[in-house]
């Protein structure tokens, strides 16, 4: 399998104060990786570094390019847009291949592809709305659409389910099954129990970032890993009841 | 006593200042729909009210105070742009001291330069009616200008506006084209106190733009409104401003507002008709 991007050993902090330390971590593609920690255990901050929106204070990050420079897809948990600004549908998902097209004017054919991503996500009726005229789910589809439009290698996930309605994130998750044919996923989650069945394997990210290969992952596990997450079990997901729920869990 | 317009063609004064009105209508169009779409109204009247320092300074040193007022302007922009990405001094905070050290500045150099200063009420009113062809020539250029950049850029002025962070993950040369950006609001801002004064030059900025903002959420669109709508209020504000012997600057914002309030009227006309039929098409 091809390697995508390698962390060896990377450090990384905001004001002096170190968020990570000693990371080793590497993303080849089909991989779909659930990210799982505490909050402020580092798990935005290993997102921040992979985009290259932060630099690490030691360690190195790579990326193995083919014959073009490494393409990410990201979703951002909170989007910090103004929802009157004055842009449609069609030119938020087109943003999505700013880094390919840097300052040349979008074609015809740019439009097209974009407008393809909105069918995908069945939201093409909405091409020519602005945004403020959408709801939360809309807006979500929306900004999906913009993180896979240039068709990356990686796409980041960062907190998916924490503003969508339940219609939207089972479509978000059999979506996902179908990217990952031709993208590696990273999805960053709080909650390990909706995402399990349908990640194959666990980061658990707490200062240290610890590789689970499996996507079933026990409580003791998790002390194990210094990962001190609540297992919570939603639905109908039979196989993915995981442990026991603690009220106070062991923080080691 | 009063004269007919074609009558008043004939005078180099009033196709100035009709020249003036379509050059500002232009440049406060292009700029404006970018202030008012990045909430930037607060900042860009912090830019106008410092210029002033550069008129005060310039005035004391014998400069042309245009000049010393586009140099305040553009250091107070790039000033506020780079203490708050740099530093932590909140935006408004910064955008407060800029303002008010500008306005203090100026009042001390025009108070310490020996003379009565005459021309300072135009300055702070406007005065549409003197504008001379030199200034005509400098904000067709600026007006240039910002449609070149606007037009050869607009998907990736755009897209930064709108979502700076998601710019910036995808390696946009977000901070070039905000010390950029910012740079042509301060000289359209320079360049057009000379037509509506420091004090009211802010509206020629933000109604129009907010007018054209009632009716589209496309930002070509809104430019295209704002510059047709600055056009014709500053045209009929020029001309009550004549038969009715009031000040030129302060007709163009009644007019401006005027317009405003009846494109309001009209918007929720729109949108109440809208309703109506689509009840109707249910029934």
């Amino acid at each position: 399998m091809k390697k995508i991007l390698e962390l060896t050993d990377v450090s990384a902090g905001y004001d002096q104060e170190l968020v990570l330390t000693h990371v080793n971590f590497s993303v080849y593609e089909h991989d779909f990786i659930g990210i799982i920690g505490p909050n402020g255990g580092g798990k935005t901050t290993l997102v921040k570094l992979i985009l290259k929106m932060i630099k690490p204070a030691a360690g190195k990050i790579e990326y193995f390019n083919s014959d073009k420079p490494v393409q990410i897809g990201y979703l951002p948990q909170v989007s910090s847009t103004d929802r009157d600004f004055p842009i449609s549908v069609l030119e938020v998902v087109l943003s999505g291949l700013m880094s390919v097209k840097g300052s040349r004017h979008y074609t015809n054919a740019d439009k097209k592809l974009a407008l393809r991503v909105l069918e995908m996500l069945g939201i093409a009726d909405l091409a020519k709305r602005s945004i403020g005229k959408l709801s939360g789910g809309q807006l979500q589809r929306v900004y999906l659409g913009r993180a896979i439009v240039a068709q990356p290698e990686l796409l980041i996930l960062d907190e998916p389910n924490t503003f969508v309605d339940n219609q939207f994130e089972r479509d978000l998750y059999e979506l996902l099954k179908v990217l990952n044919n031709d993208m590696a996923i990273l999805m960053v989650s709080h909650d390990v129990g909706t995402i399990t069945s349908y990640i194959k394997t666990i980061a658990c990210v707490n200062r240290n970032l610890h590789y689970h290969p499996s996507n079933i992952i026990t409580q003791s596990q998790l002390n194990a890993y210094n990962c001190p997450i609540q297992l919570i079990t939603h639905g109908h997901v039979p196989h993915t009841v995981l442990g026991i729920h603690h009220h106070n869990l062991p923080n080691e | 006593m009063n004269k007919g317009i074609f009558e008043l063609l004939q005078y180099d004064f009033f196709t100035n200042a009709l020249w003036a009105s379509v050059l500002a209508s232009i440049s406060c169009g292009i700029a404006g729909s970018y202030i008012v779409a990045r909430r930037m109204v607060f900042v860009s009247g912090g830019i106008t009210h410092a210029s002033f320092g550069g008129i005060g300074i310039a005035w004391f040193l014998g400069f042309n105070p245009v000049l010393g007022a586009a140099v305040f302007s553009i250091l107070t922009a790039l000033g506020i742009e780079f203490f708050t990405s740099r530093t932590k001094i909140r935006e408004d905070s910064a955008i407060g001291i800029w303002w008010s050290l500008g306005m203090a500045l100026g009042i001390i150099f025009i108070f310490i330069t020996p003379g009565y200063a005459p021309n300072l009420m135009s300055y702070l009113f406007g005065s549409i009616l003197t504008v001379s062809h030199g200034d005509l020539w400098m904000m067709a250029a600026l007006s240039a200008v910002l449609a070149f950049v606007f037009l050869r850029f607009y998907h990736l002025i755009l897209f930064i506006s709108f979502d700076e962070a998601y710019a910036r993950s995808h390696k946009a040369p977000v901070s070039t084209f905000k010390y950029l950006l910012i740079g042509l609001v301060a000289l359209t801002i320079v360049l057009n106190i000379r037509v509506a004064g420091i004090i009211l030059v802010i509206s020629f900025l933000t109604i129009p733009p907010s007018i054209a903002n009632l009716f589209t959420h496309n930002m070509l669109k809104v430019m295209v409104g704002a510059i047709v709508t600055g056009l014709a209020g500053s045209v009929a504000g020029l001309l009550a401003s004549y038969y009715l012997n009031i000040p030129s600057g302060a007709t163009i914002i009644f007019a401006f507002v005027l317009m405003f309030a009846l494109a309001k009227v009209v918007q929720r006309a729109i949108i109440y008709f809208q309703m109506r039929a689509r009840v109707r098409a249910g029934n």
